[in-house]
């Protein structure tokens, strides 16, 4: 289920960049035309001598990104896009395409999701591994400690998910993986008819469209720090025991 | 072995690793730009289609109205996407005359096919509302629309028993040559939908040219290539397969979703 998730992800975030891409830009409202800017844009630009530059508008201060935001070049010819080819599915301008990817791996996402809930709550994962303990909660203090230091859980603490570790996995299984869903089908016009008007407790739907774009960079952040975790914690040790659920419990290192 | 510095051992490892990481993300981002090229792969990307349209309306229900806004909402400007004059000699005459003699032509599975003046489709029952309008580029503009019921047309014509689908004929060519003229299509359910309008005025003002003079369509549960500009025929028809490239659309024969309520 973890790696149909990780190849799901990949491709929804990459089809997605696609997306983004045929209107990069990203607004707070109901609509784009509301008078306001919007608090996000990337675009290409021509100078008076002709040289083609990237710039990221975000919240009225501009930046610079020329070869990888705006402006990107192939072959020695630039051309205007917003997220670099190397980030998206299809890797060009392509939008029909990048919307099949989407919603496809959508459905995929979406199954392969309830089943894992269906799975931790059936098979008390969620309430014997993932939930804290009020031992956990006392251990906070200590355990953010140790994570700045890069100080890691040796012995047989090493083989449960540790505080931090536990309230990262559930505020991503329980709040960040279904709040991108959802403000995915708040963009779809159809779905948008329920309850009056839903789309507006989130701001209106160009603002769903912000959370939604938000969300996904968040979700791309807490992959690197897992990423980055599971590497310098014993990568083949760890991807074993997410694998075949073996963990072997590294020796104590003998100091001089 | 010889004793080489550990820290240029390390170094190296993580450029070789760095170059493994960055051949596998072309050879991934490569890999789906074959299959997106590829005649089978789309076809499996696509029956996610038929699931988004069924889930979406069983889920709102058939005659969920879209959300409608107050006239605080307006966009200053309601922006013009796609053709903003068409490149049609016929239509150019219409047009420098005010429209006077445009007339919507009604056929195909109908019992009683029939032309309307704009006169007449003024006089039709109609409504005013201020909606959203969601492009699938990404951006959203408010406007205020008025116009002919569709299904008040549709009454007047009776379709037939087998009509499923009403085409929309544009005057709009999309090649330069004046070729491909724009065309959409929706189902019954859309088509009789209280919403959707053969709109005539956007924003109290005689719809201008830019935004689809002299009718265009609002389909208000879908996305903005649905709303047909330059309305000039409505045929009823069982199958949209003989039309165009057989899509059901100008942007469906791209590519583009038939379903566009997502």
């Amino acid at each position: 289920m973890h790696w149909i998730n990780v190849v799901a992800l990949t491709l929804m975030f990459m089809s997605g960049l696609q997306i983004f891409n045929s209107h990069p830009a990203l607004y707070w409202g109901a609509s784009s035309y509301t008078g306001r800017p919007a608090w996000l844009e990337i675009g290409a630009r021509q100078d008076g001598q002709g040289r083609m530059s990237g710039y990221t508008r975000v919240l009225g201060r501009e930046f610079t990104t020329t070869g990888i935001l705006g402006l990107s070049t192939d072959d020695g010819r630039a051309y205007a896009q917003g997220f670099p080819s190397w980030l998206t599915v299809p890797s060009h301008q392509w939008l029909s395409m990048a919307r099949s990817w989407h919603f496809f791996f959508a459905w995929i996402f979406l199954v392969n999701g309830l089943c894992y809930v269906l799975y931790v709550i059936g098979s008390r994962h969620l309430a014997r591994d993932l939930w804290p303990t009020r031992l956990d909660i006392r251990g906070i203090g200590a355990s953010i400690v140790d994570h700045l230091r890069f100080r890691h859980p040796t012995g047989e603490a090493a083989k449960r998910y540790n505080v931090l570790q536990k309230f990262a996995y559930l505020s991503v299984i329980f709040v960040l993986l279904p709040l991108v869903v959802l403000m995915g089908l708040g963009m779809s016009p159809r779905l948008d008819t329920l309850f009056g008007g839903w789309v507006d407790w989130f701001g209106g739907r160009q603002s769903v469209r912000s959370l939604h774009f938000i969300i996904a960079w968040l979700l791309i952040a807490f992959v690197l720090v897992h990423v980055f975790e599971v590497v310098v914690t014993g990568l083949w040790n760890n991807v074993r025991s997410m694998i075949t659920g073996r963990y072997r419990v590294p020796q104590e290192s003998v100091h001089e | 072995m010889n004793d080489r510095d550990p820290s240029r051992a390390l170094r190296g490892r993580r450029r070789f690793l760095a170059r493994i990481g960055a051949a596998l993300g072309a050879l991934g981002v490569a890999g789906c730009d074959r299959l997106s090229q590829s005649e089978w792969f789309p076809r499996v990307l696509d029956s996610a289609e038929r699931l988004n349209e069924r889930v979406a309306k069983l889920v709102t229900g058939r005659k969920a109205m879209a959300q409608e806004y107050g006239p605080a909402d307006l966009s200053p400007t309601f922006r013009s996407n796609g053709t903003a004059e068409p490149n049609n000699a016929e239509y150019a005459a219409l047009a420098s005359n005010g429209f006077a003699d445009y007339a919507l032509d009604v056929g195909g599975l109908v019992a009683k096919p029939r032309r309307f003046t704009l006169a007449e489709l003024r006089a039709l029952p109609s409504r005013t509302q201020i909606t959203r309008h969601d492009c699938v580029e990404g951006w959203s503009a408010i406007g205020k629309w008025q116009g002919a019921r569709l299904s008040a047309v549709l009454d007047a014509v009776q379709p037939t028993p087998a009509a499923r689908y009403v085409v929309f004929h544009c005057a709009d060519p999309m090649e330069d040559d004046g070729e491909s003229p724009y065309y959409e299509s929706i189902d019954m359910d859309d088509a009789y939908h209280e919403q959707t309008l053969l709109a005539y005025a956007l924003n109290d003002r005689p719809l201008p040219i830019p935004n689809g003079a002299p009718i265009r369509l609002r389909v208000e549960r879908q996305l903005g290539y649905k709303h047909a500009k330059y309305v000039m025929r409505l045929e009823l028809v069982e199958s949209f397969a003989h039309i165009g490239e057989g899509k059901g659309g100008y942007w469906e024969d791209q590519g583009y979703q038939w379903y566009a309520g997502i």
